[in-house]
């Protein structure tokens, strides 16, 4: 029975913010492809060009405008990039050479660039992935992924992954509730033998699951390849609408490549 | 006619040396409807998993419409027999009902229109055709059970095994699906523990025990029998009495 707190959020819905833009019809491969590439601009771009990355962040804001993908959903999510934030931070402490003071504290000039670039370089490219996400449903990603080639075995597991992770939730659940029914209460680290059991079993009925799933896809005739269900067709416009967005930041990257030699 | 399905003298040990079934015998004509009643740890699950091949090594035959279940024939002894599994969250793997419908006639080599059209059918044989879009798991249980059994018709199977269609199902999922499993022009094997069940959806049981059929008859004169049923350990639920159900 699938429990209420659960129901209707799993992982690849949550991030999809459902909208009809011309961002959500393209093919998730294009899309894929082009998130890609964007990225790699803007780590090429050096960070003392400091014009390039706020080029990218407009581009960005222009592509949540036309995809209707609100600053509410986006700025929440970027919460993941806390734990690289703080490392970061600590660059300007431990760099070397030349320092400036700031507030009284002296930081090396150095460190502080290279932290510059970790930051704003990492929040575009959070950003874009959650671009992606929000404009793509998980498993038309999967799909894609499929499309671009990637191993149908890496494919398969991450796709078996997306249909499991509330089964497997769910079942971590129903066994929280029976240990805390039992008067169990998680109370520092005299309680983590108990978690760590719970973990083992969880595994092991994961596993269980996991043999019973295969034999119901042997029942059916499954030979080792997921049939390809649906057919997408990609249009040369597809392309071209997707890869202008990478194309923009190349001119943009090189630009300031020359602009700081 | 030939038979739907024929096993003659299987006998099955697991490689732990557990010895699960001991030479079974039992033929089942084309649009029979049977039950298989047995306690657990009797091999009911051994014997099922040995219909479609995914268990063998054993002695003994299995044939499915004359074809024989061995390692050559698996393709087509898979599309033959048309095995539900228990727990619908082990059948149900792909994204959406639509998909995983798909899963099995996709794998016979169907495509495009055909495709559609299999799947279109059979969700309409279990009244779940407004639901293909959905994933799995927003379904209710009972609808994922009517949508397994969908995933096995969709590759028109000459027969249909069920692994305990009732369990964990509500009373009026449980009638929904009995409703369904009666209108379908198939032969139908069922294991389960419900015996009411298996009274009402099978005129035929079967009784097996410790790996052995020691039963073999109509359903009602089985549940009528107290000797066969205590030595079994087969019980009725309180109050219920075959005698009174009409045939």
């Amino acid at each position: 029975m699938p429990s209420p707190h659960t129901h209707g959020h799993d992982v690849g819905e949550r991030l999809f913010v459902h909208r009809h833009s011309v961002i959500h019809r393209l093919p998730a491969e294009v899309k894929t492809v082009a998130m890609v590439a964007f990225i790699f601009t803007v780590i090429m771009t050096p960070p003392n060009q400091f014009w390039a990355f706020a080029l990218y962040a407009v581009i960005l804001v222009g592509v949540a405008g036309l995809a209707r993908i609100p600053a509410r959903v986006i700025l929440p999510r970027m919460l993941v990039e806390v734990p690289f934030v703080f490392f970061a931070l600590l660059m300007p402490f431990f760099g070397t050479g030349p320092t400036v003071e700031v507030l009284g504290l002296s930081l090396s000039q150095a460190g502080l660039l290279a932290g510059w670039g970790i930051l704003i370089k990492g929040t575009l490219g959070v950003v874009s992935s959650i671009l992606l996400a929000a404009t793509t449903p998980a498993r038309d990603l999967l799909m894609g992924l499929e499309r671009l080639k990637v191993p149908e075995l890496l494919v398969q597991i991450a796709s078996f992954m997306l249909r499991y992770t509330h089964v497997v939730s769910d079942e971590m659940h129903r066994m929280k509730l029976a240990r805390e029914s039992r008067g169990f209460t998680a109370t520092g680290i005299r309680s983590w033998p108990i978690i760590a059991q719970s973990g083992g079993a969880l595994f092991i009925r994961s596993y269980e699951r996991g043999e019973r799933v295969h034999l119901a896809m042997l029942s059916r005739g499954y030979t080792g390849r997921l049939p390809q269900l649906v057919t997408v067709t990609t249009t040369a416009a597809d392309w071209f609408t997707a890869m202008s967005l990478p194309a923009v930041g190349l001119i943009i990257a090189l630009t300031a490549i020359w602009a700081g030699r | 006619m030939t038979p739907s399905l024929r096993i003659a003298g299987l006998a099955f040990a697991y490689p732990d040396g557990y010895q699960a079934l001991f030479g079974v015998n039992l033929e089942i004509a084309k649009g029979e409807r049977v039950a298989l009643l047995g306690p657990n740890g009797a091999g009911k699950t051994t014997l099922v998993l040995h219909m479609n091949g995914l268990l063998s090594g054993g002695v003994g035959t299995v044939e499915v419409a004359g074809l024989t279940v061995e390692k050559q024939n698996f393709p087509e002894i898979r599309r033959r027999v048309g095995v539900v599994f228990q727990d619908p969250d082990d059948q149900l793997f792909m994204p959406t009902v639509r998909d995983d419908v798909a899963f099995g006639p996709a794998n016979m080599g169907l495509t495009g229109s055909d495709l559609a059209a299999r799947v279109d059918e059979a969700l309409e044989q279990v009244a779940m055709s407004e639901y293909a879009d959905r994933p799995p798991h927003h379904l209710s249980f009972g609808q994922r059970r009517r949508v397994a059994v969908a995933t096995v018709l969709a590759m028109h199977p000459e027969i249909l095994v069920l692994d305990e269609p009732s369990s964990n199902l509500d009373p009026a999922s449980r009638r929904e699906l009995a409703d369904i499993l009666r209108g379908l022009d198939i032969t139908l094997f069922m294991v389960t523990h419900d015996l009411p069940y298996a009274l009402e959806l099978c005129p035929r049981s079967v009784v097996l025990s410790e790996g052995v059929v020691v039963a073999d008859g109509p359903t009602r004169d089985i549940l009528l029998n107290d000797e066969l049923m205590r030595a079994n350990r087969l019980e009725l639920p309180f109050g219920f009495d075959p005698r009174n159900v009409p045939a």
